[in-house]
């Protein structure tokens, strides 16, 4: 199968603003790939020139084959949208929104009924099919605008931080239905700055910051980059942060970090579980007491720091003047 | 699920149909679709409707009574006559003001994520506008209905028949469908409703008084006096007066006063086109 979505070199500006700088992408038919980054890095121009919104400054693009620029109508036919914010007309129904949206993707009047009822239903919205949008919740705004992307049953999806505002159980909820559609076959483009999002949504993951890919791979390709395991201990007394760290150093495999106002000690390890139950047992022989301890495996959030210096919530906005610095981070070949 | 199946699956391949262009039909398709959203949406909100109904009223009454008085007109004074003379005033005054909720409506639909919505979809370009234009032309038509039998109330007439009587309401509604154009380009064009709602005003007002809408031109300095003679608007009213057999119909020398009917056709339909082009290039363009 040749690439559901594929981008090649895109480049837009806004003003002086290079605010996506030469993107290439790559989405193989069925599979998912996660666009990750802070805000302002360029995620949602990336979506809005995949998606016939934007024309791209340089570069060239495909959704389902057809070129964005020369055959857009062709795109939006066969590819759904869900945007960052909840796409829906206050003043309509659930059921009218999906209906007029059905209608304007070329449906029949009756084909676009049936669609409306079949995804409201789907969607858990059959009991607020025929209120009015304005009295929906945050949650439900999100599922009637993924319904209304779905109305065709496109065979690309691209959703542009779609849980972003939602509260965990909503998310979850929101996850279930993604995960959903992508076993039923549909391509799925999808942007986040929640890296476990990516984490648990996607198969391929594109680390976007300033306008750059800076690295791509498999969630755990990108963690394996960051390095190792660590073990974390929160002990109880401040006054053990001392000894602790001692004990730490001689068993971990690097430098001790300590953070003092919530008494957490973090050291990188090799050795797993059992390097663990040896670190628990010294510092018992010390008699220091501990709140917590655990081995964490890498986050994304470490891989961001590892590529960029700073954590994706601290990063630059796009307009900043550090977007040479990127290039200069040892990304060149790790986006290899 | 169970749903009737559309065929999205394209086979992807480097023999992509050549460009389907979008037919007129599903240009008139997609803009009635879009209309009949637009006019949904009024019944959800009649306050907007109940104002927009009322505003007119107000000014019958207070035109005619205030005014009514003091205003000589076809060389009386008769308060009578000059409620039969400012009708079409009004009414082509409505229609104008329309257009206010038009620009309003359509920055407001375009700072919202909706818009984007509709721009992924493969529907006709021009759809959200014209879809915009035909439901304002709806409820003008409504306002003129009501603003015709409260112009009964306080006296006004119209003379001529029924056909011409019709034809002069065709005008005025043309004229009006033409204004919502104006009204489109400038909601694509601020991208704040707040300066759409306020930016119309600046036209709006020298547009409707420097007219023979409300007084009689002849009594203006002689420059102001060509441009009232020369205005689109001036044209629509003065075909008004003539097609209802209203008093006051102007005599000048201007063509638009002396060929009223033609020149507010003419007046129009340029607006229309002109408008209507550049609106909708605005829209395809927009980048929110």
């Amino acid at each position: 199968m040749p690439d559901a979505i594929y981008a090649e070199g895109l480049v837009k500006h806004f003003g002086d603003v290079r605010a996506v700088d030469g993107v290439d992408l790559a989405v193989p038919s069925g599979s998912v790939l996660g666009l990750l980054g802070p805000n302002g890095a360029g995620k949602t121009t990336v979506v809005r020139m995949l998606t016939t919104l934007l024309k791209p400054d340089a570069g060239h693009a495909t959704v389902a084959g057809f070129d964005v620029v020369k055959n857009p109508n062709d795109v939006r036919r066969n590819m759904g949208l869900s945007g960052q914010f909840a796409a829906v007309d206050d003043y309509l129904t659930g059921r009218e929104n999906l209906q007029m949206v059905g209608q304007l993707y070329q449906l029949s009047k009756r084909d676009a009924k049936a669609r409306a009822g079949v995804l409201l239903e789907r969607f858990n919205l059959g009991a607020a099919a025929d209120r009015t949008a304005k009295t929906y919740s945050g949650g439900m705004r999100r599922r009637l605008d993924l319904a209304a992307a779905l109305i065709v049953q496109p065979s690309v999806m691209v959703m542009d931080e779609p849980t972003t505002g939602l509260d965990p159980r909503n998310r979850q909820a929101l996850w279930d239905v993604i995960q959903e559609l992508v076993k039923g076959g549909t391509t799925l483009l999808l942007t986040t700055q929640y890296l476990e999002e990516a984490d648990h949504l996607a198969h391929d993951i594109c680390v976007v910051n300033n306008g750059v890919v800076i690295a791509r791979g498999t969630a755990d390709q990108l963690k394996a980059r960051s390095g190792h395991e660590r073990v974390e201990v929160v002990v109880h007394g401040r006054e053990d942060i001392v000894a602790a760290s001692t004990v730490l150093a001689a068993q971990g495999h690097g430098e001790v970090t300590v953070e003092e106002h919530t008494r957490k000690l973090t050291v990188p390890v090799t050795g797993g579980a059992r390097l663990l139950a040896d670190i628990i047992r010294s510092l018992d022989e010390q008699d220091i007491t501990i709140d917590d301890i655990g081995l964490r495996r890498p986050t994304l959030d470490d891989v961001f720091i590892a590529l960029t210096g700073h954590t994706a919530e601290a990063a630059e906005p796009a307009e900043s003047e550090e977007n040479v610095q990127t290039e200069n981070l040892p990304t060149k070949e790790m986006a290899k | 699920m169970t749903a009737p199946t559309v065929s999205t699956t394209q086979t992807a391949s480097a023999s992509a149909p050549p460009h389907a262009r979008v037919g007129i039909g599903q240009s008139v398709r997609d803009s009635i679709v879009i209309g009949k959203t637009n006019l949904l949406r009024l019944t959800r909100v009649p306050e907007v409707v109940i104002f927009s109904m009322i505003q007119p009223v107000i000014f019958v009454v207070m035109f005619s009574y205030v005014f009514g008085g003091s205003m000589n007109v076809g060389g009386t004074a008769d308060p009578g006559v000059y409620r039969e003379f400012l009708m079409v005033g009004i009414f082509a005054q409505t229609v104008v003001f329309a257009t206010v909720t038009s620009s309003g409506a359509i920055a407001h639909d375009m700072s919202k994520g909706l818009i984007d919505r509709f721009r992924s979809l493969p529907m006709a370009r021009g759809a959200v506008l014209s879809g915009r234009t035909f439901a304002d032309l709806v409820l003008m038509t409504f306002t003129v209905i009501v603003l015709a039998i409260v112009g009964a109330l306080v006296g006004w007439r119209f003379h001529e028949g029924v056909l011409k009587a019709l034809g002069a309401f065709g005008l005025v509604l043309l004229l009006g469908y033409a204004l919502t154009w104006v009204g489109a380009l400038i909601g694509v064009s601020v991208r704040s409703p707040e300066a759409a709602s306020s930016a119309p005003m600046l036209w709006i007002l020298p547009v409707t008084f420097i007219s023979n809408a409300f007084v009689d031109p002849g009594q203006m300095t002689p420059w102001l006096r060509h441009v009232a003679d020369w205005n689109p608007f001036s044209a629509t009213v003065q075909a008004g007066r003539e097609l209802f057999g209203n008093p006051g119909v102007r005599t000048s020398g201007a063509w638009p006063m002396e060929h009223s009917v033609l020149a507010s056709l003419i007046y129009s339909v340029i607006i229309i086109v002109v408008c209507r082009t550049l609106a909708v290039r605005k829209y395809r363009n927009s980048t929110s």
